[in-house]
């Protein structure tokens, strides 16, 4: 019984993943650079979770809502600003976002009264965010912290398990990742909340998984042939899990797609980045993480571990 | 070699039928699971998903050492009028101090013990020049600032409850902050309003001795303080001067509750024996003088002592309405916060908005993974459908682990779930990977399932370690929903190791032993 899968992948393929790499060094300067850049002109989106402000999801009770009128009504408050954005199949969805108030925290209490007497009635507040700017601060530095620890311990973990050239190439991994994701939020405005740290920190779990794969094999491959150029054992490495990251890829890919589509208004931000986060994670596993490995000195390390268990085996 | 020992396939089925018990109570309605004892009741749902608002509140702290600092001012400033010292610059001192400088020499000697013992924990020092000093330590201050936290928890605590919301939770963060998460409660304002007022009612003789008009350009005398009426609108004085001492305090009611006296609505209340009898005594010795009723600094009213009050209760009257009379007996009997609470962070969802998330949440997680199982039955046909079980059942266990720990289900959470299901089957299509490249290398079917099974464990290992780490740290600094993402990824990790590498191992070789294939079906 042959299925569908094995005439599709026959054999080993034989890509130059390696030869690419200087191309792909360029890309990832890009992408980098790109980044950075986007943040110096164009900042970030922040959402309330780090801005502070409100934020306001209502539905009209009867009939479509008339987006002019109310933001007529609520730009005429002295709020400083305000947007309102219609989602939703209906119509009858609108989101409103008032920016940070003034003064402490009672002045952002005081912006929902006013927000709800303008509007008056006909409208169902159906989720309704206050965040003071004490808090969006706290958060702001919880989800920096969040960060760099995780791409911190990622790489001392994979160090411990590996070798330090393994650690510094998943460093580098995770970083580009990070930083790239940074990029997809600024480049695009796509707001910035506590869900985009999570996508972000998903993002850098699910790239270091694939990254440990390919990795797992290198240093399989290190004790197995001992004579093999460098360069030819990354490309092996790489070649032999190519059909494991395809299929992961893929099914991981159906899932997000299934939270992109349904998962509804909520997680809509949290399902675009990690759908760029599997593009780019299974980018810099195959592109970034593997070749960088090159300039290490791979042998060296994986002798000396040989030589560790060559000494252990002796009675 | 293929061979399983029979204490596994015991545990696999073990483990299989705990996660089917515990995951079932989350397919009953809510009648049903009400009566299920409580260690085999369903995942509770995040407020994003079943409605209701969380707050975020902060004790003023700086009110408490503030207060402190207060009390004891009036303090001295009793003694030292009724010892007849002369005395200059009563007043607080920095932010952790109380002031005052005795005129004569001769009272220095004579107060000190009786000084000494109006604040005993703090440090007391009587200065060459006669400055007495009161300077509380950093420890005495942060026990009382502890004790004023502990308290506001408790008092946020009554008022919640007294006004019957369902299973609220009141949880102390940090250092200074209350969390409170009210389920079902879809407009949370009336609470802020209840929470946003320290409902400190005290009761002051108003001081005659001046008007309120000369009192507000600037002469109010020492002892006595300008207050502003509560209501400004109905024809009685915006402001009042009333004795900076107090007659009696709220902390001395049993009880309050609004009735109705001449067809308005009014607070009744009842006093304590011995505030009973203090404020008869107030009565008795003020008859024909006004006695203000303040509450938060605002004098509610100032009705005549018309004849001595002994019975230990009153009634308090304002031009309330229904609900105002309501609010105040409630705020009076759970009593007055230590110090002002302040509203950090609101988030409110109403219950039709986590319907539809639940809704969503759902379809989501089951087109995943009907699709995901479509996939792997088409990649790996009958091992595929091997996967698919152990895939199943990782969603069973999950919930059955998330349902014992008592973990919340968020929305962001489901999002977790739905992940897990896509990097679940990695493990599987790992060790399937391994197992075909083996048998290219020219081993047997059976030797080929076992090394893929072995080889393919350590990274299986590694990978999901790895990610474990990101989860962790997600835990530690995410909050609400985001913690309940971190939470279903982590066991969803776990449980997935489980059925990847157990169940899936248990099924392929026992369908290989059934079966005895002459080809690898991969």
């Amino acid at each position: 019984m042959s299925s569908f899968y094995a005439r599709l992948i026959a054999r080993t393929p034989k890509f130059d993943f390696v030869g690419k790499r200087i191309f792909a060094f360029i890309v990832t300067g890009c992408i980098v650079a790109a980044t950075f850049g986007s943040i110096a002109i164009k900042g970030f989106n922040f959402g309330i979770d780090f801005a502070g402000g409100l934020l306001i999801e209502v539905q009209t009770t009867d009939g479509p809502a008339k987006i002019g009128p109310m933001r007529d009504i609520l730009g005429g408050l002295g709020l400083g600003e305000v947007s309102l954005q219609e989602f939703g199949a209906t119509g009858r969805d609108v989101m409103i976002r008032v920016q940070r108030q003034e003064g402490d925290e009672k002045a952002q209490l005081a912006a929902l009264t006013k927000v709800k007497e303008a509007l008056g009635a006909g409208y169902d507040y159906r989720r309704v965010e206050i965040v003071g700017p004490k808090v969006g601060e706290e958060l702001k530095q919880d989800g920096i912290l969040a960060v760099g620890l995780a791409v911190l311990a990622i790489a001392a973990y994979v160090w411990f398990r590996f070798e330090w050239q393994f650690g510094a190439g998943a460093l580098i991994a995770t970083f580009h990742d990070v930083i790239a994701t940074f990029g997809l939020f600024s480049v695009t405005g796509l707001e910035f909340n506590l869900t985009s740290v999570a996508a972000i920190l998903t993002i850098a779990g699910y790239s270091i998984n694939d990254t440990v794969v390919i990795y797992d094999r290198v240093r399989e491959n290190l004790r197995k042939y001992k004579a093999m150029p460098v360069y030819d054992l990354l490309n092996l490495a790489v070649n032999e899990t190519l059909a494991r990251t395809f299929l992961t890829v893929a099914t991981v890919f159906i899932t997000v797609v299934a939270l992109l589509v349904f998962g509804g208004e909520v997680l809509h931000g949290f399902s675009v980045a990690m759908l760029w986060g599997l593009i780019v994670g299974t980018y810099s596993s195959v592109f970034v993480a593997l070749p960088v490995l090159i300039y290490f000195n791979l042998r060296s390390g994986a002798d000396r571990e040989d030589e560790e268990q060559g000494t252990e085996a002796l009675p | 070699m293929l061979q399983f020992p029979k204490w596994k396939i015991m545990m696999v089925l073990m483990v299989s039928l705990f996660g089917l018990v515990w995951s079932v109570p989350n397919l009953l309605s809510r009648d049903v699971t009400d009566r299920l004892p409580t260690w085999l009741q369903p995942v509770s749902l995040g407020l994003d998903l079943q409605g209701g608002s969380y707050l975020l509140l902060e004790v003023d702290t700086a009110y408490v050492v503030r207060e402190m600092q207060a009390n004891l001012v009036e303090a001295l400033r009793v003694t030292l009028r009724k010892e007849k010292a002369k005395y200059s610059d009563l007043g607080a001192m920095g932010r952790d101090a109380v002031k005052v400088r005795l005129l004569e020499a001769a009272d220095r000697e004579r107060l000190r013990p009786e000084l000494r013992k109006l604040e005993p924990e703090a440090e007391f020092a009587i200065a060459e020049d006669g400055l007495v000093t009161f300077k509380y330590p950093e420890p005495v201050m942060n026990k009382r600032i502890r004790a004023a936290i502990g308290q506001s928890i408790e008092i946020v605590r009554r008022r919640v409850d007294e006004l019957g919301t369902r299973e609220p939770s009141i949880q102390h963060q940090g250092v200074d902050r209350i969390v409170v998460q009210l389920p079902g409660i879809k407009d949370p304002d009336r609470i802020k309003a209840l929470l946003g007022k320290t409902a400190k009612l005290t009761f002051h003789m108003v001081d005659d001795s001046v008007t309120p008009e000369e009192a507000g350009r600037g002469r109010v005398p020492p002892g006595s303080m300008l207050l502003n009426s509560a209501e400004q609108e109905r024809g009685l004085p915006a402001q009042y001067v009333v004795k900076k001492r107090v007659e009696v305090g709220g902390d001395q009611l049993v009880d309050a509750q609004p009735t109705f006296a001449n067809g308005q609505p009014v607070v009744s209340f009842r006093f304590s024996v011995a505030g009973g009898k203090k404020f008869g005594d107030t009565t008795r010795e003020n008859s024909g003088k006004f006695l203000a009723i303040v509450l938060d600094d605002k004098v509610i009213s100032a009705p005549r002592i018309n004849e001595p009050i002994t019975g230990g209760s009153g009634q308090i009257s304002g031009s309330f309405t229904v609900r105002q009379a309501q609010d105040l007996s409630l705020l009076l009997r759970a009593g007055a916060l230590p110090a002002p609470l302040q509203v950090l962070e609101e988030r409110t969802v109403g219950p039709d908005l986590g319907a539809d998330s639940i809704k969503a949440g759902a379809i989501a997680s089951l087109l995943g993974i009907v699709l995901v199982v479509i996939f792997m039955v088409v990649i790996y046909g009958v091992l595929g459908l091997m996967a698919n079980v152990a895939l199943v059942l990782n969603l069973v266990l999950l919930t059955a682990l998330l349902s014992v720990l008592g973990a919340t289900l968020t929305l962001p959470g489901i999002a977790g779930i739905v992940l897990t299901m896509g990097m679940a089957v990695d493990a599987n299509v790992l060790i399937y990977e391994r197992i075909r490249e083996e048998h290219r290398l020219g081993r047997g079917i059976i030797g080929s399932v076992q090394a893929g099974f072995e080889r393919a464990f350590g990274t299986i290992l590694d990978a999901n370690l790895t990610t474990l780490v990101a989860a962790a740290l997600l835990f530690q600094f995410g909050s609400g929903p985001i913690k309940g993402f971190a939470v279903t990824l982590t066991l969803g990790l776990i449980s997935s190791m489980f059925t990847a590498i157990m169940v899936t191992r248990l099924l392929v070789s026992l369908w290989i032993k059934w079966h005895r294939p002459k080809t690898l079906p991969l």
